[in-house]
């Protein structure tokens, strides 16, 4: 359950905007459901007051929206950001890829989100309401039946393993921010390491074998800012839309993980929005960690400005032989 | 009618695979359920939806057409068509069952799409009855019984029993093949569920969602709404609706060169992505906003218009469980005035 409330947020919001810092308010907005809320520019307050929402299932990271949205609206947006959020944020600012006086940050503290499909697989289909309780989520649903479920057992992957409850950019923080945290999240890649060649290409295989390539994974993700994506250029060769072989889906997630090695944040939008439940962001973590392991922790997004060791040449570099060395002796 | 114990469902599955590809909702180890082959120990999974609907058995996802060689001025074709094989599909639910309807009109129609209508040929659908809509669902909406579904065989599960009846030959054929296995028997159960269906259904937070002002005819009115620049705001542009969804039809056929030949595909297109219907001139739909436009005119007033009113959307709520910015259907319906 999120500590801070929807009421906080929401005279937050109607404060900046009715002063004039800001003239719009990107925020989650009100669906038909508890769960399903949408990624909202707010430009009146009677609009926030009545569809603003604040809960476990506003898990949607909204910096990327920034690069389009700072365009369009004369003036400042406010933008909510969770701990998260505020990596993709630096991260995407590091990259120039939208103009900073043009955002007010207002960091929310985040408890982590909840996996409406987690939900579902606990509680059923039918879901009539979900109430946020101390005990924890309570779902009743159109069969007269009442569950209560831990916050624990619904948390999303990338929350359960949350690296980070700190803010690392804002102009002003709502409750209070946290530290990093040493979280667990490479357990899951050290398991894929430990696999042989032939298991770890099954594994791979079983996984990539359900895209769909509806392009969500990179349509979401915050370091895919490219204005045209080499995957949409019809001359490039490489289809986007037809999951034609086996290898073409590995290609796809292959090649999409390479070109945001070092620029990820690990923030899992990716694993989130695939309709197949496809673990996107194992591979990710693989390169974070090979970057860890080979040049020292990085942390894309930590700080604006920061050179990614992929981008950035030291007389101490590993030379391409270490690499390889480090793998025979594995 | 006629029914079978619960228990020898895997005697029936084994006994329609006999002449037959056959294909169950089964797990798809990763929290949803897709339609597999069946073999000896493939577990039934008793899910509501799939996670992509079933319109994958008579327009695949991507089709090889055919295979042709060029040498100098000659053109060598090689027939590498695959689509006689006959199946059959268990497990369809209603919405979807109603989406091959919706299907039919366009590629059933002349000029006949032969590849889609030999598939349509050689299946045969065994639908099930929900038992447990989800708030997500609204196939009321388009006039579909979600307790008395279609197709060439209607079945109904109970906690102990399946109930079978034929609405076809091909449907007789199968349960003639399977009578062994089941008894003729009273439809007294079936009725008691589909009052309960019924019930549930009019209770759901859908159930209020209506047709009216959509249709043929609505183009000029809903085209130019002041709406649709709100509802597409977040959109990601993504394909995810548009490839979960049982009755979007949109293709692309393109030439691969293999080096050794070329192969002509076809594989599924989504209104939502930038290239879309790109023609030598350019594109038609140069923003977000035309694009997500055009996927909702589409099931809402074009299609109607030219079907006899018929809209291509079935209310399976699969968009609305997948969407990642949770824009679908529904909320532009009622948005466009679409709320009872």
């Amino acid at each position: 359950m999120q500590k801070i409330t929807r009421d906080v947020l929401v005279s937050k919001a109607v404060s900046l905007l009715e002063n004039g810092t800001v003239n719009a308010v990107l925020g989650w907005g009100k669906g038909e459901f508890v769960y399903d809320v949408t990624p909202t520019m707010f430009e009146t307050a009677d609009e926030i007051r009545e569809n603003f929402v604040w809960n476990d299932f506003c898990g949607a990271n909204f910096s990327k929206y920034l690069v389009s949205k700072t365009k369009k609206i004369e003036g400042k947006i406010l933008v909510f950001l969770k701990p998260c959020d505020t990596y993709s944020f630096n991260q995407l600012l590091t990259e120039h890829r939208f103009d900073r006086e043009k955002v007010y940050v207002v960091g929310v503290p985040c408890e982590g989100m909840a996996d409406i499909s987690k939900v579902k697989a606990l509680a059923g289909e039918g879901i009539a309401n979900i109430d946020f309780t101390d005990a924890g989520l309570v779902v009743t649903n159109f069969y007269d039946e009442t569950k209560t479920i831990a916050y624990a057992d619904v948390m999303a992957e990338r929350c359960v393993n949350c690296k980070s409850k700190k803010h690392v950019a804002f102009d002003e923080l709502l409750g209070e921010t946290g530290e990093v945290i040493s979280s667990a999240r490479f357990d899951e890649v050290a398991k894929i390491e430990a696999m042989t060649p032939d298991e770890r290409f099954a594994f791979w295989q079983g996984e990539l074998s359900r895209c769909i390539r509806c392009n969500a994974c990179r349509d979401v993700c915050p370091a895919c800012t490219c204005e045209k994506c080499v995957f949409d250029n019809p001359n490039s060769g490489a289809e986007n839309k037809a999951p034609a072989t086996t290898f073409e889906e590995q290609m796809f997630h292959i090649i999409r993980a390479f070109h945001v090695a070092g620029r990820c944040t690990d923030c899992g939008e990716c694993s989130r929005v695939c309709p197949q439940n496809i673990p996107l962001h194992l591979l990710n973590r693989k390169f974070i960690r090979d970057i860890d392991n080979f040049y020292g922790e990085y942390q894309a997004g930590a700080e604006v400005g920061s050179r990614a060791p992929l981008v950035d040449y030291t007389l101490d570099d590993l030379e391409a032989a270490d690499v390889f060395e480090r793998r025979e002796e594995e | 009618m006629r029914k079978c114990s619960l228990a020898v469902l895997d005697n029936l599955f084994a006994a329609i695979a006999k002449n037959a590809t056959l294909y169950i909702p089964a797990s798809d180890n990763a929290g949803g359920a897709k339609f597999t082959k069946w073999e000896e120990g493939t577990q039934y999974l008793d899910t509501l939806n799939t996670v992509k609907s079933p319109k994958d058995f008579f327009f695949p996802h991507t089709e090889d057409l055919m295979e042709f060689k060029v040498t100098g001025k000659n053109i060598e074709l090689f027939d590498i068509r695959e689509e006689s094989e006959d199946f059959v599909v268990f497990g369809v639910r209603a919405c979807d069952v109603k989406s091959f309807d919706i299907l039919d009109r366009v590629f059933l129609v002349d000029p006949v799409d032969s590849y889609y209508a030999s598939r349509r040929e050689h299946g045969v659908i065994i639908s099930l009855a929900c038992t447990r809509p989800a708030e997500t669902c609204f196939c009321t909406t388009f006039g579909i019984d979600a307790s008395s579904p279609m197709g060439d065989i209607s079945a109904w599960k109970t906690e102990d029993e399946l109930f079978l009846q034929a609405n076809t030959e091909k449907g007789e054929a199968i349960l003639k093949s399977v009578e062994a296995l089941t008894e003729d028997c009273t439809d007294e159960k079936v009725e008691e569920q589909k009052d309960r269906i019924r019930k549930i259904m009019g209770k759901l937070p859908l159930a209020n969602l209506t047709t009216e002002n959509f249709g043929g005819g609505k183009t000029k009115e809903l085209f130019d709404s002041e709406k649709w620049a709100e509802l597409s705001e977040a959109c990601l542009g993504c394909g995810t609706c548009t490839f979960v969804c049982p009755t979007c039809q949109c293709y692309d056929i393109k030439d691969f060169n293999t080096g050794k030949g070329v192969i002509r595909y076809r594989c599924w297109d989504s209104c939502m992505f930038s290239e879309f219907t790109r023609m030598a001139h350019g594109n038609s739909r140069l923003t977000q906003l035309e694009r997500f436009r055009q996927r909702f005119m589409h099931k809402l007033v074009y299609y109607p218009e030219n079907n006899d009113g018929l809209f291509s959307c079935v209310g399976c709520g699969r968009c609305l469980a997948k969407c990642p910015i949770s824009m679908n259907i529904v909320k532009v319906m009622k948005s466009l005035g679409g709320e009872k």
